[in-house]
């Protein structure tokens, strides 16, 4: 358990994937125009990652490693995360109408989303095993929802203001993303080996 | 039209010639390479492609690389794509293209692994991430499934160059105030400015006893550009400069 939160919060907060791997930046930026879309397509990316990477450890320890494919590990991951994709669709839509038309339309947009393919990348670089590579996903996933709402409702705000012409829209987008990378800097100083050790914190 | 110009003028066609043949490098073509490098670059006006490339930027080779490897796999897929373009099914076209773009990603990523190990090892997961950079199939969709492969060829390499532009400028302005140095990690690393030392000279010395240093020895490198956040700074700071001088670019909203 310890370990899982570790990983949790570490790719949530300190590794951030959209500030500092910039994954997933293009849907980040294209759809954080309104808060209400944003947090649409945040809750389906954690969904996603969460379902994929398991999925991807399995086959890349249990089918890639064995019989020595490891050069296919692209083209299959693509292809289970576009399959995963349509059946996850295909499963809210039938058992859930009412998250299907909350996320609807970004569901096939995170097929292309640099985020979920980037994270299983990630997983195999950094030889998770399956328990961590959940919490990475979902972890990843959390904090990739939390950086686009939180431009999403700076970015609402920073609409009434008087902004240079040539900065507006785009521009102004780029400076906020900098800034708030900077900001999650500061997060740093949480030290995620105290969850490791759980019920052992040190008294100080 | 070339047979009712040849009545007119009473010239006999040289039968051997093709009816309407196209100049292989004309007025057209260069559009398609030229267009993508300003007026519609692929990152600062399309928005696309963003994703995989930023976080290679700290430093000039790798983000020089990196541009090698996607003019490659845009070009490429684009021509590819072109040539099946009338027998790929439009309910399958995504994940034709997809298994496109994967298998020339899967080419650079061996090809880097052997000729330059420690760039390949420099960029990791990111040139996995070209399968996902929206570009390429952003091209695919918009250009490629409806043109010829020579110009679908074109368009590929053009929006490629377009992209590795700014990739390579972001590169220079990280490293050369970040670290001082150029092309550091490739065979042709310069230093450019900073202290010189025994071991490291400077083309540009700010040590204390220079003549140069006398007055610029509170010169330091500046270690917010070696931060990921300084990419978005320096893009924005382009995006600002050109729609500054194009005003036709800039957001309406």
């Amino acid at each position: 358990m310890g370990e899982f939160l570790n990983i949790f919060i570490k790719s949530a907060f300190i590794e951030n994937m959209v500030l500092a791997y910039f994954l997933g930046m293009c849907s980040f930026l294209a759809v954080s125009k309104t808060l209400s879309t944003a947090t649409g397509l945040g809750l389906a990316v954690i969904f996603v990652l969460g379902i994929t990477m398991p999925i991807n450890w399995l086959i890349n320890e249990y089918v890639l490693i064995p019989a020595e494919l490891e050069f296919l590990r692209f083209i299959l991951f693509i292809a289970v995360i576009a399959s995963t994709v349509q059946l996850v669709e295909m499963v809210i839509e039938k058992f859930s109408p009412g998250l299907y038309a909350a996320l609807g339309i970004f569901l096939p947009l995170i097929t292309v989303n640099c985020a979920i393919l980037g994270g299983s990348l990630f997983m195999v670089s950094r030889e998770y095993n399956l328990t961590e590579s959940i919490a990475f996903g979902l972890g990843g996933g959390f904090g990739w929802f939390l950086a686009i709402i939180a431009l999403a409702a700076i970015r609402e705000r920073i609409r009434y203001s008087n902004v240079p012409p040539a900065l507006r829209g785009l521009g102004m987008a780029f400076l906020i993303t900098g800034l708030m990378g900077i900001a999650f800097l500061s997060l740093t100083g949480i030290d995620p080996a105290v969850f490791a050790g759980w019920s052992e914190v040190p008294a100080e | 039209m070339a047979e009712s110009t040849e009545l007119k003028t009473g010239v006999v066609a040289d039968p051997k010639k093709p009816a309407e043949k196209e100049p292989l490098f004309g007025k057209k073509e260069k559009i398609l390479i030229t267009d993508p490098l300003l007026d519609n670059n692929p990152i600062t006006i399309q928005v696309l492609g963003v994703c995989s490339a930023l976080a290679v930027t700290s430093l000039v080779y790798p983000s020089l690389v990196m541009a090698v490897a996607v003019i490659f796999v845009t070009g490429m897929s684009s021509f590819a794509t072109s040539l099946m373009r009338n027998i790929i099914p439009k309910a399958v076209r995504l994940i034709v293209q997809l298994v496109i773009i994967a298998t020339l990603v899967t080419l650079v990523n061996e090809a880097l692994k052997v000729l330059a190990f420690p760039v390949y090892k420099q960029l990791s997961v990111y040139i996995g991430l070209i399968i996902t950079n929206c570009i390429v199939m952003g091209r695919l969709e918009a250009f490629a499934m409806a043109n010829k492969p020579w110009r679908a060829l074109l368009d590929g390499i053009g929006n490629g160059l377009g992209y590795g532009l700014i990739l390579v400028a972001v590169g220079v302005v990280r490293e050369l105030f970040g670290k001082g140095s150029l092309f550091a990690g490739s065979p042709i690393a310069m230093n450019i400015i900073g202290p010189s030392n025994d071991t490291t000279q400077y083309w540009i010395n700010t040590a204390a006893d220079s003549g140069f240093g006398t007055y610029f020895s509170w010169y330091a490198n500046n270690n917010l550009m070696v931060l990921p956040a300084a990419a978005m700074f320096v893009i924005a700071v382009f995006i600002w400069v050109q729609r500054s001088y194009n005003t036709k670019l800039v957001d309406a909203s």
